[in-house]
């Protein structure tokens, strides 16, 4: 069943004087991606960090207007509250060094002092890391430090991480930037499998990637929602003109 | 043409051996001590020197037992003291890179790096001899503490500075509050450079003097009690290298022996803490 | 992501490609069996139908395309059943028109018992059926040999041309039924050519190599 799980309505962010994001309006259905492209700088990524909040960790910051995650008003949350619900894959795989790879999917419980019994744990963990693809390649080292891990796995180790806490939906701040072409097509082959479940809002600058991955798609330019429609539709018949010159190449 | 080469390359091999030359004799001070109290102090080192405690004036043999814990306790003191606030105030300026009061902790912390630890010595009299009407155990203490303190702040914030933003966030988007996610992510991470930093502020303070001199000020016996004074290595040798008596002297080369041995080992465990326990990123 | 859309969309083809085959097969033998109600569901029910999954078809594509810009084979794959697609309208039209043609046949009398027709009919199906099997297991040798059989059809066409000419020549009267006749065996003349068509696409799709036109025997 779909229902809407984020809604955005009139969302302005604005950095000191900068007024960054203008006037954003779109909703996030379940068990679907939803993509935002667009140029450097255009704001997808303040974007993305208004959801949970992570821009307020630069002073000066501001933000109007409204955010929904499943009809409770994003910012009348206390922060902590409202980011447990919500995963975060960052573009640079961030695992916790210092935790074994068991220690780091259930980090978020472990730091926030959620205590559950062993095997309570062990479920969380085997589930997450199957969910992240990652199961079959480090079931037998659990207990071992995830140094070893290549980039993409690095990258799927913080995405279990995410998926252990059951969020309502996850954010991917670009996750496949600084990977190989390989590791890329296994991160973007997991987020397609991945929407049986989760529902997923993804920023990239790769125009293909937003193409091949997302059901729907935002284009966003300067701080404002240029176009937001279903990626089928966007990438053979673009509304905006200027969503055409992008795709094209023609400017970003 | 062809000459011009040539002496170019002369040169450029003159300046290599030279500068080698240069960095091998810069070692030659340090190979020196080495040498000469190893082979003035070895002769000493026994079971009956390293467990015994001083003889009076007049009686021979005796050993440097309690200058050994005595050592040993203001460590541990020192470390107990200066830890704390050392971490604490490293992580504040390590969050605070700017602001009046993050920049007056960086200046002070520079001016007490500085600071003559004789100086530092009369302060720790002033501070905890003089009301107690004693020296003690306690006032050595505070002195190396105080010593130690930049030495702490310095490494704790270095190494926090060095600890990437996006581990901060891969804890904040968790959900985890601030506080915590510096002192259950940021500080483990950093672990390393900290512990280094520690060990390295002891090996430092282990051979300091002056400051013992007013405060800690030495014992014949043993003594456990913080509140009494205390012996120590520095100050075992410097009263046996000030003495008329041949066989203290032959003592004050052992327990400078040990001395050696003991900064030495602290400086190549810091050593090893930092290289092998160093997180990557 | 592309593989499970290229499945799809070789199935879809398969199954429009099985929907025209049998608007043929319908509209011959609703000629043969004089069977004026399968001759006007062909034109009525299976046409609408044919169109719907064309454009259907094509809309796949172009949206596989702009989302995954597939390469290599993928890439052939997707632009020949673009091209199969166009072809295997037109296959469909020609039956409609068969069907339309028919209906004024059956309804006069007959010329002669009709044989030559069934069997060019049998032919160009066969030569359609047999392209469709190559695209579905990829056979180029298969695809090769539906080729060849072009001249099969061509000279069935021939045959009934020259025949009809024969009676059109004895008799005015025969003239409208004739004609009538005639389109019939050139819609088939031209199922053929359709089916040497997608034969040659899937030539390109499985080798790379261009066919058409004779461009080998040029470049050989």
């Amino acid at each position: 069943m779909e229902s809407t799980v984020l809604k955005v309505e009139d969302f302005s962010a604005y950095f000191g004087d900068n007024q960054i994001l203008k006037n954003i309006n779109l909703d996030t259905s379940s068990n679907l991606v939803t993509a935002l492209m667009g140029p450097s700088g255009c704001g997808k990524t303040t974007l993305i960090r208004c959801v949970n909040r992570m821009h307020e960790l630069i002073p000066g910051t501001k933000v109007t207007g409204k955010m929904y995650l499943k009809n409770d008003d994003i910012y009348a949350m206390q922060p902590i509250v409202l980011r447990r619900k919500i995963g975060m894959v960052f573009q640079k795989p961030n695992p916790f060094p210092m935790m074994s790879i068991y220690d780091n999917v259930i980090a978020g419980y472990k730091l926030n002092g959620i205590r559950l019994k062993k095997d309570e744990f062990d479920n969380i963990v085997e589930r997450s890391l199957k969910g992240s693809a990652l199961w079959e390649e480090v079931k037998d080292s659990l207990y071992r430090k995830g140094t070893f891990l290549s980039g993409g796995q690095q990258q799927r180790l913080c995405i279990a991480r995410a998926l252990a806490m059951n969020p309502e939906i996850l954010l991917l701040d670009e996750p496949t930037s600084a990977l190989d072409p390989k590791s890329t097509s296994a991160i973007e082959e997991l987020i397609v499998e991945l929407k049986k479940t989760v529902t997923m809002l993804l920023v990239t600058h790769n125009i293909a990637q937003a193409a091949r991955v997302s059901d729907f798609t935002a284009f966003i330019y300067l701080g404002e929602l240029i176009e937001f429609g279903p990626t089928e539709k966007m990438f053979t018949v673009p509304k905006d003109k200027r969503t055409e010159e992008y795709l094209t190449g023609k400017f970003g | 043409m062809k000459d011009h080469t040539a002496v170019r390359m002369i040169k450029d091999k003159a300046f290599r051996v030279i500068v080698i030359l240069l960095a091998c004799f810069s070692m030659l001070p340090l190979l020196l001590i080495l040498y000469y109290i190893t082979r003035n102090g070895i002769a000493v080192i026994n079971w009956e020197f390293l467990t015994q405690l001083p003889r009076p004036i007049g009686e021979t043999g005796g050993g440097i037992f309690n200058a050994v814990i005595g050592t040993g306790m203001l460590i541990v003191l020192s470390s107990i003291l200066s830890i704390p606030f050392g971490i604490t105030a490293g992580i504040y300026l390590s969050e605070k890179s700017e602001g009046k009061i993050a920049n007056i902790v960086r200046l002070c912390v520079v001016v007490l790096q500085g600071t003559p630890s004789i100086v530092i010595g009369i302060v720790a009299y002033i501070w905890v001899v003089a009301p107690f009407h004693s020296f003690s155990a306690l006032s050595g203490g505070v002195a190396l503490s105080i010593m130690m303190l930049p030495v702490i702040i310095k490494a704790t914030e270095e190494t926090l500075k060095l600890m990437p933003y996006h581990l901060k966030e891969a804890s904040l988007a968790l959900g985890v509050p601030y506080y915590k996610t510096i002192l259950k992510v940021i500080l483990p991470t950093g672990l390393s450079g900290i512990l280094t930093g520690i060990l390295l502020s002891v090996a430092r303070i282990t051979g300091e003097t002056a400051p013992l001199l007013f405060t800690a000020f030495g014992n014949q016996f043993m003594n456990w009690n913080l509140f009494k004074p205390i012996d120590s290595l520095p100050y075992r040798i410097f009263y046996y290298a000030m003495s008329p008596y041949p066989e203290w002297h032959t003592f004050a080369w052992g327990a400078s022996f040990i001395l050696v041995v003991l900064v030495l080992a602290f400086n190549l465990i810091a050593r090893g803490v930092a290289v092998k326990w160093k997180v990557q990123f | 992501m592309l593989e499970e859309k290229m499945i799809s969309l070789r199935k879809e083809l398969i199954e429009y490609a099985t929907h025209v085959e049998g608007m043929i097969d319908k509209s011959i033998g609703g000629l043969v069996r004089k069977d004026s109600l399968t001759l006007t569901e062909v034109i009525e029910k299976d046409e609408p139908k044919a169109n719907e999954a064309e454009i259907a078809i094509e809309e796949l594509c172009t949206t596989m395309i702009a989302q995954y810009e597939p390469k290599a084979k993928d890439l052939r794959t997707i632009l020949m059943v673009m091209k199969m697609n166009n072809d295997l309208e037109r296959a469909g039209d020609h039956a409609v028109n068969i069907a339309e043609c028919g209906l004024y046949v059956i309804e006069r009398p007959e010329l002669k018992p009709l044989l030559d027709i069934p069997r060019m009919a049998k032919e160009a199906v066969g030569m359609l059926k047999d392209s469709i099997e190559a695209f579905i297991k990829e056979d180029a040798l298969l695809a090769a040999m539906v080729c060849e059989r072009d001249n099969i059809v061509d000279n069935l066409g021939q045959q009934i041309l020259r025949e009809l000419i024969t009676f059109m020549g004895a008799d005015p009267a025969t003239i409208k039924r004739s004609m009538r006749l005639l389109n019939i065996a050139r819609n088939l003349e031209r199922i053929g050519d359709l089916s040497t068509n997608i034969s040659e696409d899937v030539i390109f799709m499985v080798e790379g190599r261009v066919i058409k036109h004779h461009r080998e025997q040029e470049e050989g």
